[in-house]
């Protein structure tokens, strides 16, 4: 007998974004990701992309690093075999450069801290240039300053090397601090409760004005939010 | 700084052990006082003139071949049909009776089974010592292939790892210690069954010059071959096994330190 998890959910996400998908722990966010990213086939339904098929990049809740490859070959493995000669190396100097990496290329993860080896898998994601880029909860049990530092190279990376990010959170504070959109998933089975723009520039989105923008958000959707 | 810490403490303490060992067998020798009881010495004068005529080294030569070459078989064929029934449950439930069957038939049997239907010649011994081997090689890789990370094999689908990308990279380094688990006790166990295998029907090798001599009643070459072969082995393990091992699991945490 199967359960319905999912039920009619339906949205599309604009090029060159960064989308939150939030909501109550268990709702189904990931298992939302994992169907995108072709990791669970068992459903009903349709996912339709772009032809040819984009090319996705996923931060998983663990590093997932392959633990006998040193910090350099884990990220140079994501590669495609053709990249490889002349645009892949100068990239990764200085992407390993951004994310404090570069003393470290030589290493192997296990004696990397989980900050470091979360690192790693951002390095990893971003260096295959993906169209789109999943993120399953990247900064779940780091301390918050650890969490911090991350979320900021995040952000610095996209930036600079726009892709269509769509990243699943239950730290409704987090994602409106990352996020241009955010998407609140709640029910049994989950469906798309809400569909919320975050208008402000993410250098006020400190303090009041954040504060202010969540209260609104808990007024509109309490279950999800308060979850 | 010393990147091998631990060999300085162990030597001595072996050392002794083995300078004990071959005291308490010269003492033994002298007590007995039997030609079938040779001391220490015996031994070493039987093994320094046969290795003068150079029928050591053959009869050793011939034995090591055989040895590699049933070893290389039953590992490749082992760890193809162990990592395919890991992964397949058909396969598996398919193939379990064959293996429960030959794990469990006696290395005699099989052996003079194949020397029957097979002929007295180099492949039915090869064949036969590789039959023994085979099903341990599968079982063991069975258990790894049902081992490999779901999560790393994930992210390698994420990020589209093609076939050997993945094989190389993300499955075979799971293996490893499957595989070597397998080829230590299958090394264990094939030069003993390729002593028996020459024993019953080959005209050479070191089972069949123990054969020779035990008809001879000759207990000084029967454990000077024993010891020669012996000593082959121990080289193999601490010259080729263990520094491969060593270099294969440096990523390990706690594995051996490098120079900062």
């Amino acid at each position: 007998m199967a359960t319905e998890v999912l039920q009619g959910i339906d949205f599309t996400l604009a090029p060159e974004t960064f989308t939150c998908l939030i909501g109550p722990s268990g709702c189904g966010k990931t298992t939302t990701l994992r169907i995108i990213l072709g990791l669970d086939r068992d459903f009903a339904g349709t996912v339709e992309q772009a032809s040819p098929p984009p090319r996705m990049a996923a931060v998983f809740q663990e590093p997932r690093l392959l633990p006998w490859r040193t910090v350099e070959q884990n990220v140079r493995l994501a590669l495609p075999p053709h990249d490889r000669p002349s645009s892949g190396a100068p990239d990764l100097d200085a992407l390993f450069a951004v994310l404090g990496l570069q003393d470290l290329r030589a290493r192997f993860p296990a004696e990397l801290s989980l900050g470091l080896a979360r690192r790693v898998a951002l390095a990893r994601a971003f260096a295959v240039m993906p169209d789109i880029l999943l993120l399953d909860e990247p900064f779940v049990s780091l301390d918050e300053h650890t969490a911090d530092r991350l979320r900021a190279l995040l952000i610095a990376l996209w930036q600079e090397r726009r892709t269509t990010v769509l990243m699943v959170t239950h730290n409704v504070r987090e994602a409106a601090r990352l996020a241009d959109r955010l998407l609140l998933m709640n029910g049994r089975p989950a469906r798309l409760v809400g569909d919320v723009a975050v208008p402000m520039a993410r250098a006020v989105r400190g303090g009041e004005t954040l504060n202010r923008f969540l209260a609104t958000l808990t007024r509109e959707h309490p279950e999800t939010v308060l979850a | 700084m010393s990147d091998t810490p631990r060999v300085p403490t162990r030597a001595p303490l072996r050392l002794l052990s083995i300078l004990a060992f071959l005291a308490i067998w010269a003492g033994a020798a002298a007590l007995a006082d039997s030609p079938d009881v040779p001391g220490p010495l015996a031994v070493m004068r039987f093994v320094v003139a046969e290795a003068a005529g150079g029928a050591l080294f053959y009869h050793l030569g011939v034995t090591l071949a055989r040895v590699a070459a049933a070893f290389l078989i039953a590992m490749a064929i082992g760890t193809a049909i162990g990592v395919l029934m890991g992964q397949h449950h058909t396969l598996n439930r398919a193939l379990d009776p064959w293996i429960i069957l030959l794990i469990n038939i006696p290395a005699l049997v099989v052996i003079v089974l194949c020397y029957i239907w097979i002929g007295l010649t180099e492949t039915a011994a090869i064949t036969a010592v590789a039959l023994n081997k085979i099903p341990n090689v599968v079982v063991t890789l069975r258990e790894g292939a049902r081992a490999l990370d779901p999560k790393l094999m994930e992210m390698a689908s994420v990020f589209r790892f093609s076939r050997t990308r993945l094989l190389r990279h993300v499955v075979l380094p799971q293996l490893l210690p499957f595989i070597a688990a397998a080829g230590r006790s299958g090394l264990a166990l094939i030069w003993k069954i390729v002593l028996v295998v020459e024993l019953l029907g080959r005209s050479n090798g070191v089972g069949f010059q123990i054969h020779l001599y035990f008809q001879l009643f000759d207990v000084a070459a029967i454990l000077g071959y024993a010891l020669a072969f012996v000593c082959v082995m121990l080289f193999i393990e601490f010259v080729l096994v263990q520094p491969l091992e060593l270099h294969l699991n440096r990523w390990r945490p706690g594995a051996v330190s490098r120079p900062a």
